[in-house]
């Protein structure tokens, strides 16, 4: 499904190293930078080219669209109205009259221009420093005019990347459990759908639950959790064939996968006689190995970024709490230590943080803490909340939520939100069902 | 192996009674929601199915433990009595936790509370070739409420024929 479709990718002109504006994205924003993203000109005949093609009719204005969307949920941007704009697309784009863009005090524009060519979109985009006055960046790509929506995606990357000083997260997936029915008979498929919601699709049809779906490196593989058969047991889903197979053969349920950073492995759980312990697979010589050999549950594995090291729950204290490991087993240190129960670890992408979920008190919180335990912070309680997943650039975590119901059991729902690592700028993710246990892909484009 | 871990479980519902005990002197409106929880372990039949008669299906657990209670252990005797009554019947063990849990971790909760259950038939002579365990963590509540009644009910282990 995740068909690699090259886009090509010119810069126009070398970026401008002496920068002026900057977005300081490790603090919460509560003044984001004013920008203005003018819709991308269009000539007339690749807008009825367009318009054919994609049934949209200016294609310039639905992209730009795109990124003023993504630039604002990120939290760190707040796009000014266009109404207010004095100058047309096209002129913009060979020369910004700055004086107008400081007038509705815009400090960066973006500028672009969308040609069809040849039957492919045509795309090229200026950032430009408006107090400056001065062009930051110039990029241009060419794709399949299917892939209008990641050519947005794209553009908002680079101008976060370009802004901030770190990568994007715009051009992701997101795999996730659409939910259906009433609370005691749910219904699980697993969807999938672009980072900002759009393109929403149907992996499986619901006749088994399914659970905890996570992407490998690639987003091209996703491994989860199915009682196809009534039989609980690891899956590997590669979503470009459809194909799907049974993880290992283990003789009882094996729950809680996730990819090794390379992606050759799968690590889980495999519960038997009432304990679970941490395996792993190996995808091409299919070796089983043993991480953990404990009388408790040991579950929700995560490696760190260099695959070196293994962060888990466990309750071989009692309760549960949230282990690091070397990754052969050895060197086990408990790292949660504060009041109430802890679960869910997953290692940043960045390698120096653990997101996890804390029970206190009768409320969940989604909290990070250093990978030694130190400096924990919780970022948002609620009643009921889960299942942290990081976006790929290590600011942003995914998680999913759901309400307390009435006193005759009515009023359930689940529901995505997220939340950057500086506890600002928490957000509902649209879903057309209610849904659950999200995993945030990888960059689809570097 | 097994009599270590059933002596260990014996030990622990003894604690566990006297920890109740103690829970019910000090504060008695804890102790139940219209009689139905004993602490917090579900002690009403609302939601109880029968496997034959006096053989009820299922038996209940306290928060995050999967220590078996005196009246699941009374339950689980008769249940080991109709299995030996009826050769042929296999069984599957679902154990299932309440929704004030991650979901992983109700997984592996809900499998060990049906091999505690599992642990307990095989002491009354039931070979484990006859039960299947299964764990559903907090998949299939049987009560959608959000409180501690409603949770009760939902940590169990549910004892279904499965031929």
């Amino acid at each position: 499904m995740i068909k690699k479709i090259l886009i090509l990718l010119f810069l126009i002109v070398p970026v401008n190293v002496n920068a002026l504006i900057e977005v300081d994205i490790t603090r919460g924003n509560l003044n984001p930078l004013p920008i203005a993203v003018s819709p991308l000109s269009i000539d007339e005949a690749s807008r009825k080219g367009f318009e054919k093609i994609l049934n949209k009719e200016n294609i310039g204005s639905e992209i730009s669209n795109i990124v003023e969307n993504n630039l604002r949920t990120s939290g760190l941007f707040n796009p000014l109205d266009k109404k207010a704009f004095l100058q047309a697309p096209d002129i913009a784009n060979l020369k910004p009259r700055f004086e107008d863009w400081n007038l509705i005090k815009a400090q960066a524009l973006i500028t672009g221009k969308v040609n069809y060519v040849d039957e492919k979109l045509r795309v090229e985009f200026r950032l430009w420093d408006v107090l400056a006055a001065k062009e930051m960046m110039a990029l241009a790509f060419t794709t399949v005019p299917d892939n209008w929506r990641r050519v947005g995606h794209i553009i908002s990357d680079k101008v976060y990347e370009r802004l901030t000083g770190e990568k994007g997260y715009f051009d992701t997936r997101i795999i996730y459990v659409s939910e259906e029915g009433p609370k005691t008979q749910r219904i699980k498929k697993l969807a999938i759908m672009d980072q900002d919601g759009a393109n929403n699709k149907f992996l499986t049809l619901g006749n088994e639950l399914v659970l905890t779906p996570r992407f490998n490196p690639a987003s091209q593989m996703v491994t989860y959790l199915s009682y196809f058969k009534n039989m609980p047991r690891v899956y590997l889903l590669d979503i470009e064939t459809g194909t799907q197979e049974v993880v290992g053969d283990f003789p009882g349920m094996t729950f809680a996968p996730r990819f090794s950073p390379d992606g050759k492995k799968i690590i889980m759980s495999f519960a038997k006689d009432g304990k679970s312990d941490i395996y792993t697979m190996d995808l091409q010589n299919r070796i089983v190995e043993k991480i953990t050999n404990h009388p408790s549950i040991d579950t929700s594995p995560s490696y760190s970024p260099d695959g070196k090291f293994i962060t888990f729950n466990s309750d071989r204290s009692g309760y549960q709490q949230i282990y690091v490991m070397k990754n052969d087993g050895s060197d086990v240190k408990r790292i949660s230590f504060g009041n109430g129960l802890y679960g869910t670890p997953v290692w940043s992408p960045r390698g120096d943080l653990i997101a996890f979920t804390k029970l206190h008190k009768g409320k969940f919180y989604i909290g990070v803490m250093r990978t030694d335990g130190s400096g924990e912070r919780l970022l948002t309680e609620n009643y009921y909340q889960e299942a942290p997943s990081w976006s790929p650039n290590g600011r942003v975590l995914i998680f999913y939520r759901e309400t307390k119901t009435n006193s005759k059991g009515e009023g359930f729902s689940a529901k995505l939100w997220s939340i950057d690592l500086t506890g600002y700028n928490e957000r509902q993710i649209k879903t057309p069902t209610d849904a659950s246990d999200p995993s945030w892909s990888s960059l689809l484009s570097n | 192996m097994r009599l270590n871990k059933i002596l260990k479980n014996t030990l622990l519902v003894l604690t566990a009674c006297l920890v109740l005990s103690a829970c019910a002197t000090k504060k008695e409106v804890a102790t139940d929601i219209k009689g139905q929880m004993q602490g917090d372990v579900y002690t009403g039949t609302d939601t109880v199915e029968y496997l034959a008669d006096g053989v009820p299906d299922r038996v209940f657990f306290a928060t995050n433990e999967s220590i078996l209670t005196t009246a699941s252990r009374e339950t689980l005797r008769a249940q080991a009595g109709w299995l030996r009554k009826n050769p042929n019947i296999n069984v599957v063990l679902e154990g299932h936790a309440d929704e004030r849990g991650t979901r992983e971790y109700n997984l592996a909760l809900g499998e060990r509370r049906a091999n505690a259950a599992k642990d307990y038939l095989m002491t009354y002579g039931i070979s484990s070739d006859r039960i299947t365990v299964l764990s559903y963590g907090k998949e299939r509540p049987v009560d959608s409420g959000s409180n501690p009644l409603a949770w009760s009910k939902n940590r169990r282990s549910v004892t279904v024929k499965a031929n």
